[in-house]
C-alpha cells in the first residue's frame, strides 16, 4: 500500500500557493467552488490509489473533525 | 391473441378450510403473488415440495412497475422451464448511453461477448412476467394458488407457523413449517411481526411517463443529465415490448405527487422530449419517491422475508425485482432440503446471511446512484456538476457518472457454504459466483451449459482425455466414482466435458457435453481434471484441479450444512 506523502514535496511552495490563489481570481464563492471540486477531482484521478485518497480526506477533516470535539 | 395480463381477474375460490375444524398444516406457504412469490413458489414446487400460494388481490400488478430483467433473472427462470416465454416476450438490450445536455457523453456494452443463452437485460412490463410466472405457476402439481385469501395473522412458535387468513367467503386458519413473506415494500406479515426495514428515503421525486408509440429509436437505455427538453434534471428512456416506451422526469423533492401524474402537466413534458410532431398515447402514469433500507435479518424463526419485504433499493440499476427473484432462487433450495431433512435447519440461516449481504451491495450501488442524481446537499451538487463537466472532456471523470450501475448476479464471496480455493484459479468463478453460461454441444447439438446444471448439486469435470475411447473410459470411471452418491439423500449429478475434438455422449447415465468452441473452459479457467461443484441454485461452491470423490462429498456435507457443527 501506497501511503500519502505528508512531507514537503511541493518543488515550489509559493509558486504552487501563488498559482493556486490566482485561479480563484475575480471568481465568485459559487464559482470558486467550482473550480476546487474540478480541481479535487484532477488531481485524485491522477494520484489514483483509493488507500492514499482516503488518507487525505482523513487528514483534510481531522481538523474540523476537532472542532466539534471529536478527535479521532 | 395474447392475454391481457393487466385486465385479468384470476380465479377466486372460496376455501373448504372454512367449513372444516380441523387446521390444516402445509409445508410452505408463500405470501404474495409478485415476480419473487411467484417465481420462489414454482421453484420449491418443481423441487418437489407442496406450496400454498396466498395473495390478497385477484389482479397482477397495476402498470408496467418493474420493466428491466436482468440476465441472471432470466437463466433463474430457465431452470424453473419459463425463461423462454419471458425473455422472448421481452425487448432485449444491452448498451446504455448517457449524455450531458445535448451531448453523449459515454456509452457503456453490459454483455461485451457472445456465447451467452441470454442478453443483458430484457425489458418487460411487470404484468407480463408475473401473467407468464403465473401461466407456469398452473401447471406445477405441486403448486396451490389462492386468490383474494389474505393473511391477517401470523403467528410463530418452535413448532410451526399458525396463519390466519381472510376471504370474501369468511376466515380461516393454516399451520405451516414455513412461511415466506414475498409480500413487498410495505410487507403486511413484517407490520404483524412488528418488525420494520431501515434505512435511507431520498428527497427527490421523479414521473415515470409509458407512451405508446411507433419509433424506430434503437433498443438502449438512454440517460440524459440536464437535458434541453427538461432543464434542471435527469431524463431516462426505456422501450418495452407492444411500442410502449417508459419515460422517467426527475422532478424534484418540491413537485406535487398528485398534480405532476394529471395528464396535462405529463404530456407537454413528454411532447418537450419527444417533439411537438410525435404522436403518443398516454398509457400508465405515476410519480415515486424511493427509498433504500432493509430488515435487520431476513430471518425470523419460521418466518422469512424475500424481495422488497426483506430490502428495498431505487430503480436505477434494475436492483429490486432482480434481486429478489435471486432471493427466491437462493431460498428454494434450502428449504426443499431442510423440509426433505437432507440439511439441518441451519441452512436457511445462510439464505441470511447470503441474501443480506447481497442486499447490503444492492444498497450500496443504489445509493451511490441516488446520491449522485439527487445530491444531498450544495456540495455535493458542486462536486456532482464537477463530473458532469469534466466529463464532457475527460474520459476518466466519465467513469465516476453514475447514473445507475445495473443488476449482476449477486456474489456469494464470504458464504460459509463455500469451499475455499485450495488449487490456484484464474478468471472469475471463484466459490460463490453464479454460474457463468457457455455454449456447448451434446450429441452435436448446440446447447448452454445453464441448461444442464441447477436444481440439484453437480460436479463439472474436464476428464485428460485424447481421444473417443479415452473420453468413454474416463466417462465410466467417473460415473462410477459418482455412483458413492447414488441412493444418497443429497443427489449429485455428474456432468463430464469434452474438448472440442471430442464428440460427447452420455456413457453410463453421465451425461457429457462438447465444449465445441473452446469457450466453457476459458470462462472457467479449465485445464484436463479441473473439476466444479455447483449447488442447485448455480451458484459455484468449490473448484479443484483435479478430480477426488471426497473432496467432492465434503464440499456438498459443507454446503449443505450437514457437517459437524
Amino acid at each position: 500500500m501506497t501511503e500519502l506523502n505528508i512531507e514537503a514535496n511541493l518543488a515550489l511552495p509559493d509558486d504552487f500557493y501563488e498559482a493556486l490563489i490566482d485561479a480563484h481570481r475575480d471568481l465568485d464563492a459559487a464559482q470558486s467552488a467550482r473550480v476546487n471540486a474540478r480541481l479535487i477531482l484532477l488531481l485524485a484521478n491522477h494520484i489514483g490509489d483509493l488507500d492514499v485518497l482516503r488518507e487525505a480526506i482523513r487528514h483534510a477533516r481531522a481538523g474540523i473533525d476537532a472542532e466539534c470535539g471529536d478527535i479521532p | 391473441m395474447s392475454i391481457d395480463y393487466q385486465k385479468l381477474a384470476l380465479p377466486y375460490a372460496a376455501p373448504a378450510e372454512c367449513h372444516s375444524p380441523e387446521v390444516a398444516h402445509r409445508p410452505v406457504i408463500v405470501v404474495g403473488g409478485g415476480p419473487v412469490g411467484l417465481t420462489l413458489a414454482i421453484d420449491l414446487a418443481r423441487y418437489g415440495t407442496p406450496v400454498l400460494l396466498l395473495d390478497e388481490d385477484d389482479k397482477l400488478s397495476t402498470g408496467s412497475r418493474a420493466i428491466c430483467f436482468a440476465k441472471r433473472s432470466l437463466e433463474i427462470w430457465d431452470r424453473l422451464g419459463c425463461g423462454e416465454a419471458i425473455a422472448s416476450k421481452g425487448v432485449s438490450w444491452k448498451v446504455g448511453k448517457v449524455f450531458f445536455g445535448d451531448r453523449l457523453l459515454y456509452a457503456f456494452d453490459l454483455l461485451p461477448e457472445a456465447g451467452h443463452r441470454r442478453p443483458a437485460f430484457v425489458n418487460l412490463q411487470q404484468y407480463y412476467v408475473e401473467g407468464l410466472l403465473y401461466d407456469h405457476a398452473l401447471a406445477q402439481p405441486n403448486l396451490e394458488l389462492r386468490w383474494k385469501h389474505k393473511v391477517v395473522g401470523v403467528e410463530p412458535s418452535d413448532e410451526c407457523v399458525a396463519v390466519t387468513v381472510d376471504t370474501p367467503d369468511g376466515t380461516y386458519r393454516l399451520r405451516c413449517d414455513y412461511l415466506v413473506a414475498c409480500d413487498g415494500s410495505h410487507s403486511p406479515v413484517r407490520a404483524m411481526l412488528g418488525l420494520e426495514a431501515r434505512g435511507q428515503v431520498f428527497r427527490d421525486r421523479f414521473l415515470i411517463a409509458d407512451v405508446k408509440m411507433d419509433s424506430d429509436l434503437p433498443t438502449e437505455r438512454r440517460f440524459w443529465f440536464d437535458p434541453p427538453f427538461h432543464r434542471h434534471g435527469s431524463a431516462l428512456m426505456h422501450r418495452q415490448p407492444d411500442n410502449v416506451w417508459r419515460l422517467d422526469f426527475q422532478l424534484g423533492w418540491d413537485a406535487d405527487p398528485v398534480a405532476e401524474r394529471q395528464p396535462e402537466r405529463v404530456i407537454p413534458r413528454v411532447r418537450a422530449m419527444l417533439g411537438d410532431t410525435a404522436a403518443f398515447e398516454l398509457v400508465w402514469c405515476s410519480v415515486y419517491t424511493f427509498s433504500c433500507m432493509r430488515m435487520a435479518r431476513f430471518r425470523h424463526g419460521r418466518v422469512l422475508f424475500a424481495g422488497d419485504a426483506a430490502h428495498c433499493v431505487s430503480p436505477f440499476g434494475a436492483r429490486g425485482a432482480n434481486s429478489g427473484v435471486e432471493d427466491a432462487a437462493n431460498l428454494a433450495w434450502k428449504l426443499h432440503y431442510v423440509l426433505r431433512g437432507h440439511a439441518p435447519d441451519r441452512l436457511l440461516d445462510t439464505y441470511c446471511s447470503e441474501c443480506e449481504r447481497a442486499a447490503d451491495e444492492n444498497i450500496a450501488h443504489s445509493t451511490r446512484s441516488a446520491d449522485f442524481l439527487t445530491p444531498k446537499s450544495e456540495t455535493s451538487r458542486v462536486f456532482r456538476d464537477a463530473v458532469l463537466d469534466l466529463a464532457r472532456e475527460h474520459p476518466f471523470a466519465r467513469k465516476v457518472v453514475n447514473s445507475g450501475r445495473l443488476s449482476t448476479a449477486a456474489m456469494l464471496a464470504d458464504s460459509p457454504l463455500n469451499t475455499p480455493d485450495v488449487d490456484p484459479f484464474d478468471g472469475a468463478m471463484a466459490p460463490g459466483t453464479a454460474a457463468t453460461d457457455a455454449p456447448i454441444e451434446v450429441d452435436d447439438r448446440a446447447d448452454w451449459l445453464l441448461n444442464r446444471i441447477g436444481g440439484r448439486f453437480v460436479v463439472m469435470h474436464f476428464p485428460d482425455v485424447i481421444d473417443r475411447n479415452a473420453a468413454r473410459a474416463l466417462t465410466e470411471a467417473f460415473g462410477h466414482d459418482m455412483r458413492v452418491w447414488q441412493g444418497d439423500a443429497l443427489h449429485v449429478d455428474s456432468l463430464l466435458v469434452h474438448p472440442a475434438n471430442v464428440s460427447a455422449s452420455a456413457v453410463d447415465g453421465v451425461p457429457a457435453v462438447t465444449d465445441a468452441e473452446h469457450v466453457l473452459a476459458a470462462r472457467y479457467d479449465a485445464r484436463p481434471g479441473t473439476t466444479y461443484l455447483f449447488r442447485p441454485d448455480q451458484h459455484v461452491c468449490a473448484r479443484w484441479r483435479s478430480f477426488d470423490a471426497e473432496a467432492v462429498r465434503h464440499a456438498v456435507v459443507r454446503a449443505t450444512c450437514n457437517g459437524v457443527v
